[in-house]
């Protein structure tokens, strides 16, 4: 550690201001707060110290994300070694399921990482650890078989025009994960819907007879809501879908530490969840189609609606900032979730398209939660003069 | 004193709006048929040959009367001008590329409406000689033609993989798992791509950025 420390200030002088490698700045700098944390403290105004810095931040959404990463790289294994017939072993499974999500993985993050190292460089200004979760959602939320390029493609589609176009980190608009899924979603849509997306292998071998490909929201868009797996299935993940939501159990373990540390607001997910059941219950009562009488349980178990509102709808950049507005944004997402994935057989899943375009809403219902609460406390004042 | 027809200040009407002066990405007009019809590229070119002739002779008839037009009615001269060029090009283009006006369909008669030509009219051929504004109306064409080409190439060429309608992405390369991107296809994409044109014009021209 020591040595490395030392390493690292005799070589800092070459990155300064006058040194042979002056362009190289911040990515001297990204690096060497990325290993020890940095020395430099505020020096004027008034400010509060708080050992949670970004990178804290960042770091325990990544820990809250692992449990429903590992569990994906399992289910990978799994649903590739049922849809051939084989039995095999716990760790055989993972280690099938590893090394087909590791590669997604590592195109995302080195793909993403790369593009934000130049407009660092080009515009002087230090690396930013925002992409360490959205590298990680990336992979998360794709099909097992996307193909490497398309994942690059799309990362370097979210960076540029999500991310960066409005300015970088904390700036963006758009959860840029979610640009990413989107851009695959109307790029290269053979790729992301249909029976053999979702199980490894599935677009090269046919699978033993018996067993489809099909995620529960494709069977329930087809009207055949016998074949939806059980609550319980649902629920552990047992079932075919991009590589991180299959699994309830895991991401309510992710939940619950992001609502503990306080990093993901319990406002926003609760309010969701609200929302999703709330449509569930008005399509039951509505009961026009036996899509609409799937029970609201069934309903938010299915899909990535729960992965969704944890990881994505409460990303702090594109969420509602109000505590008013969290819980109107919140149950916006939730609703429109369901409602588009029910209501329109163009999109079997609505989570998506339901949190990016509440990320555009976001800073519209922040504004008028603000004005409303400027116009109560004039009112209040005008009344205390008046009185 | 006399000009010559090709004198420098006369040579800026026409290379200005190529670039500093671009109508689609400098002064923002035009862009509603810009993302219309620049799927694929020949529409695209036909629709910049089309708005390029419409401009330089609108221009250039209105730039002869302008000093008999009375000025509460020049809307409507200019607009009988703009229009009846725009049929007598619907018609040329009816007769002899009868497949591409049927692709352009309803932007040819929309070019009546076209933000650039009734701009060019109201701003420089209402106020200039009649030369100089047939070469206003010949560069604003050709700028907005420029664009309309390059995004149709980007669109099509990533959208289809094809140029002109011919096909320029091999077949090995579909067969390796290359795809084309049916975003491109869309009309988001187009607004996406001329904005990604703008931000790499305004990182090259620093003074175009806006300075507030």
């Amino acid at each position: 550690m020591k040595s490395l420390r030392n390493y690292l200030d005799k070589i800092k002088p070459r990155f300064q201001k006058g040194g042979k490698f002056e362009k190289l700045q911040s990515t001297f700098e990204a690096f060497e707060t990325f290993l020890f944390v940095p020395n430099r403290v505020t020096t004027q105004g008034s400010h509060i110290r708080d050992a949670l810095d970004m990178k804290r931040t960042m770091s325990t959404v990544i820990v809250a994300l692992i449990p429903a990463l590992l569990f994906g790289m399992w289910n990978t294994g799994y649903q590739y070694y049922l849809s051939r017939g084989i039995e095999a072993g716990f760790w055989a499974t993972f280690w099938f399921g590893f090394l087909k999500v590791l590669p997604i993985i590592v195109v995302s993050y080195v793909v993403g990482l790369a593009i934000e190292f130049v407009f660092a460089q080009i515009r002087g200004h230090e690396v930013n650890e925002g992409f360490l979760v959205t590298g990680l959602l990336i992979p998360m939320i794709m099909p097992v078989n996307i193909p490497l390029w398309m994942v690059a493609v799309a990362t370097a589609f979210a960076v540029i025009i999500a991310k960066e176009a409005f300015g970088g980190t904390g700036m963006n608009v758009f959860n840029p994960a979610l640009v990413a899924r989107a851009f695959i979603f109307f790029a290269y849509p053979a790729q992301i819907t249909g029976e053999k997306a979702w199980v490894a292998g599935l677009n090269h071998h046919a699978a033993i007879e018996g067993f489809s490909g099909a995620t529960p929201l494709s069977q329930a868009a087809s009207f055949s809501l016998d074949k939806i797996p059980s609550l319980n299935d649902l629920f552990y993940g047992f079932i075919p879908g991009s590589i991180g939501e299959t699994s309830k159990l895991a991401i309510l373990i992710g939940a619950a530490i992001l609502i503990i540390t306080g990093i993901g607001s319990w406002k926003i997910m609760l309010s969701a969840l609200i929302g999703g059941l709330g449509i569930g219950f008005l399509f039951n009562m509505i009961g026009a189609n036996p899509y609409m009488e799937i029970s609201p349980l069934t309903q938010i178990m299915m899909g990535s609606f729960l992965f969704g509102i944890v990881f994505m709808a409460t990303d702090p950049v594109t969420a509602a900032q109000t505590d008013t507005g969290k819980y109107i944004y919140g149950f916006l997402v939730g609703a429109f979730a369901i409602t588009i994935r029910v209501l329109n057989p163009a999109y079997p899943e609505g989570t998506m398209l339901s949190i990016l375009l509440m990320n555009v809403f976001a800073p519209l219902i922040d504004h008028y939660v603000v004005e409303a609460n400027i116009r109560k406390r004039t009112k209040r004042t005008v009344q205390n003069v008046n009185a | 004193m006399k000009e010559p027809l090709f004198s420098s200040r006369n040579i800026k009407l026409l290379s200005g709006p190529l670039n500093l002066n671009n109508p689609i990405t400098v002064q923002i007009l035009g862009i509603c048929s810009a993302l219309a019809v620049t799927v694929q590229m020949k529409p695209a070119l036909v629709m910049a040959l089309s708005v390029t002739v419409v401009t330089a002779f609108s221009n250039l008839i209105i730039s002869s009367i302008r000093n008999t037009i009375p000025q509460r009615i020049r809307i409507i001269v200019q607009l009988v001008v703009v229009a009846t060029l725009v049929i007598i090009v619907d018609q040329i283009l009816k007769a002899f590329v009868y497949d591409v006006s049927k692709k352009l369909s309803v932007f040819v008669g929309l070019i009546i409406t076209n933000c650039i030509v009734m701009g060019r009219l109201e701003a420089f051929a209402m106020a200039e000689k009649p030369w100089r504004s047939f070469l206003d109306g010949l560069g604003n064409g050709a700028g907005y033609g420029l664009i309309l080409v390059a995004v149709s190439f980007l669109r099509e060429f990533f959208g289809s993989g094809k140029i002109f309608g011919m096909q320029v992405v091999p077949r090995i390369m579909y067969e390796n798992g290359y795809q084309d991107n049916g975003l491109m296809i869309l009309p988001p994409m187009a607004l996406i791509t001329i904005g990604i044109i703008i931000w790499i014009q305004r990182s090259i021209n620093r003074d175009l950025i806006d300075k507030s």
